[in-house]
């Protein structure tokens, strides 16, 4: 069966998310290659920190403040992103990138509980800024590959990255 | 001759570079490249213009003459991932869209396996996943195939191949029957990462113990403790003598000692004497008659 979620933003994180509008979230039942059991908990958590790593991707990458990044992301994620970040401050533009839709299912949870794996069929909206110039928009539909870790109280993102089937 | 310019025709698309594609009137460039390929991004335009490949991963900028091309160099767009494409100049902006794929070479494991620690004849004790990455740290997502084998002193290697899955895979496998550390080694071709597993004896076996009398007292004895494949218990586990008499119960708590436990305890006849090492329990001794 399948869970629908339709998550209000505004609700859920941060006061400058509050104009946006809502993101629909799918979640297909979860598809594991692992021996260890996912409590409901867990996923509910994992996906609500993944969804949440947006608003942070978003806020990062629109105000190129790599400092955000920290609540959210970690490892090679978070160098990417700052990488990014740093090259568009070097370019004089910045990102605003707006999901519409995301299409989860997690596809791997390693047998000793330290990383989960989900892939997601997302739609989003790339606006790309030259100085606060708007040069190009793009509707984007990508699938991601997306690795999360526990971290103290949260899980966070440490592999995103689109590839194809 | 008819024949011959067929199957040139028919040969055509599989001649030609099948990545080149017009993504837009004025930008031509791949549709796809792997991470870290040199390519290059040709315009049609008559002015000249700002290139922009923006991703999550990376973003460049080139200025483009009319009718250039800008190349971009190996190593350069390394990070895999989705990219928008489009070309800034007096007329309208066109975007295109670029996949940068993992290079296929795999470079890198991330490897976890668990636990470091634990006892001999566990079915399904140890277990390890990997994570594949490319020279550019980008998650190897092609189905990779992963050799996992688990050596250990005096016993058979296990060994496995598994499939990755989004570049992942996992594998889990039984400690041997003999205490010693274990190799467990994950490799995908050249690229091998190593970790150590530490088999331990499992909990005493058959644990027995005899009474003789010494003195006033009675000597408890443990034969040598080992766990049920012959592996001995290590020195310094604790090993409970419990003497139950009238009601009432005394106990000694001794840790083994080369191999054995023993401890003296007051004589009562009648005594029932017992002997534990954690939750196993070993044989029971009634002492004399009361």
């Amino acid at each position: 069966m399948r869970k629908v979620f339709v998550i209000a933003l505004a609700a859920l994180c941060f006061p400058f998310v509050i104009a946006r509008a809502q993101v629909t979230v799918h979640v297909e039942p979860a598809h594991l290659d692992s021996p260890r059991e996912l409590a409901a908990q867990t996923e509910q958590g994992v996906i609500r920190d993944y969804l949440e790593s947006w608003r942070t991707l978003q806020a990062a990458l629109d105000q190129n403040k790599p400092g955000l990044l920290d609540r959210d992301f970690v490892g090679a994620a978070k160098d990417r992103l700052a990488e990014t970040i740093q090259l568009q401050t070097g370019a004089g533009i910045h990102t605003r990138y707006e999901d519409r839709s995301h299409n989860l299912q997690i596809a791997f949870y390693s047998p000793e509980g330290l990383s989960i794996q989900l892939i997601d069929m997302v739609d989003y909206d790339v606006q790309v800024f030259d100085k606060d110039k708007q040069i190009s928009t793009q509707q984007v539909h990508a699938r991601y590959v997306v690795v999360m870790t526990p971290a103290e109280v949260r899980w966070r993102v440490r592999i995103l990255q689109a590839a194809n089937e | 001759m008819r024949f011959r310019l067929a199957s040139l025709i028919a040969m055509l698309p599989l001649a030609a570079p099948p990545f080149i594609t017009a993504q837009s009137n004025n930008l031509i460039f791949p549709r796809s490249v792997a991470a870290g390929s040199a390519f290059s991004v040709k315009s049609s335009e008559a002015s000249k213009g700002t290139l922009y490949i923006v991703g999550l991963g990376q973003v460049i900028k080139r200025d483009l003459e009319p009718g250039q091309s800008a190349n971009i160099e190996a190593g350069a767009l390394h990070s895999a991932g989705h990219y928008l494409v489009f070309l800034v100049n007096e007329g309208p902006t066109e975007t295109g869209s670029l996949e940068v794929t993992p290079a296929k070479e795999v470079a890198d494991l991330s490897f976890l396996a668990r636990p470091s620690r634990l006892p001999v004849s566990l079915r399904g004790g140890i277990t390890g996943a990997v994570y594949i990455f490319d020279p550019y740290n980008n998650l190897v997502t092609a189905p990779t195939s992963v050799t996992f084998e688990l050596s250990s002193p005096n016993s058979t290697p296990q060994k496995r191949s598994v499939m990755t899955r989004n570049g992942s895979a996992w594998t889990q496998f039984d400690s041997t029957a003999h205490q010693g550390n274990g190799k467990f080694v994950a490799n995908v071709g050249a690229v091998s990462s190593e970790r150590v597993i530490g088999q331990v004896p499992g909990d005493p076996c058959g644990l027995r113990m005899i009474a003789v009398p010494a003195g006033g007292l009675i000597k408890l004895q443990t034969d040598p403790i080992r766990d049920c494949s012959g592996n001995a218990v290590p020195d310094g586990t604790v090993v409970t003598f419990t003497a139950s008499y009238n009601g009432d119960q005394s106990t000694v708590d001794v840790p083994i000692k080369r191999g054995i436990a023993e401890a003296q305890i007051p004589t009562h006849p009648g005594a029932v004497l017992t002997v534990a090492s954690g939750v196993v329990m070993g044989n029971q001794i009634r002492w004399g008659n009361k």
